[in-house]
């Protein structure tokens, strides 16, 4: 499993690039690449903006049937999400975006998974199949 | 940080994404391109995607960002080049692009701004 930082610009664009890489060497198509690079990049600037920087993980897993999915997962230690449900709403914004950046994330991958609570950071953990 | 270099031909601005956006990237783009507008009075930005891998919700933002403050100086946008699987992508992240209109390849965006069809 390898881990990198999230603390800029540049390491968000680093995540991009190491998730596709991980995508394409593990049979994932093109668009299921696309739709895991966009959630990735949408997860690792919510860690940068939001949590205050953190780290991503890239792990290759296989199911009980033999697929092969790339799981991610995000941490931070910032200030956590006190409600989770709003957070996940389509359009509702911290006031600099679209909001469409979690939720839509979510949409994008196969399985997610967020834990959080206030003042003791956020985990975002998705998987995207391949098929 | 990288920039985005951005031509003028003729009436028109032309960009060409070749690098991995970042969100740095973009803000620089859309502050050179209001003020090479304002500077040239172009009537058109053409911005070529074809090398873009993934737009995510900030860099759809910015695009259609780019989109109103280029109507304000009286100039059209059109994104070419998009590529199917961030089509696929943007229409299930829920961006539409409001504002910006689209076309296959830079010289059908080029007849569009020129106003040929």
């Amino acid at each position: 499993m390898d881990e990198l930082p999230i603390q800029s610009g540049d390491d968000v664009v680093r995540v991009r690039q190491f998730v596709r890489n991980a995508a394409a060497d593990n049979g994932l198509s093109l668009v299921d690449q696309t739709k895991l690079v966009t959630a990735a990049s949408e997860l690792a600037r919510n860690t940068l903006v939001h949590g205050r920087g953190g780290a991503a993980r890239v792990e290759t897993v296989k199911s009980a049937n033999g697929r092969v999915g790339i799981k991610l997962y995000f941490t931070d230690e910032g200030p956590g999400i006190p409600d989770i449900g709003l957070a996940l709403t389509d359009g509702w914004t911290t006031g600099t975006g679209l909001g469409l950046g979690l939720s839509g994330a979510r949409r994008l991958v196969d399985e997610f998974e967020l834990t959080s609570k206030p003042g003791a950071g956020t985990s975002v953990v998705v998987v995207k199949w391949s098929r | 940080m990288e920039r985005v270099p951005i031509l003028k031909i003729g009436e028109i601005l032309f960009v060409s994404i070749q690098i991995d956006l970042q969100d740095d990237t973009v803000i620089r783009l859309q502050e050179d391109l209001a003020d090479e507008l304002g500077a040239t009075g172009a009537h058109g930005v053409l911005i070529d995607i074809t090398a873009v891998e993934i737009v995510d919700s900030f860099i759809g933002r910015m695009l259609t960002t780019i989109g109103s403050i280029s109507r304000l100086f009286d100039a059209e946008t059109v994104l070419v080049g998009m590529r199917p699987a961030v089509a696929i992508t943007l229409t299930e992240l829920g961006l539409s692009l409001g504002g910006v209109r689209t076309a296959l390849n830079a010289e059908k965006g080029l007849e569009l701004l020129n106003g040929k069809s």
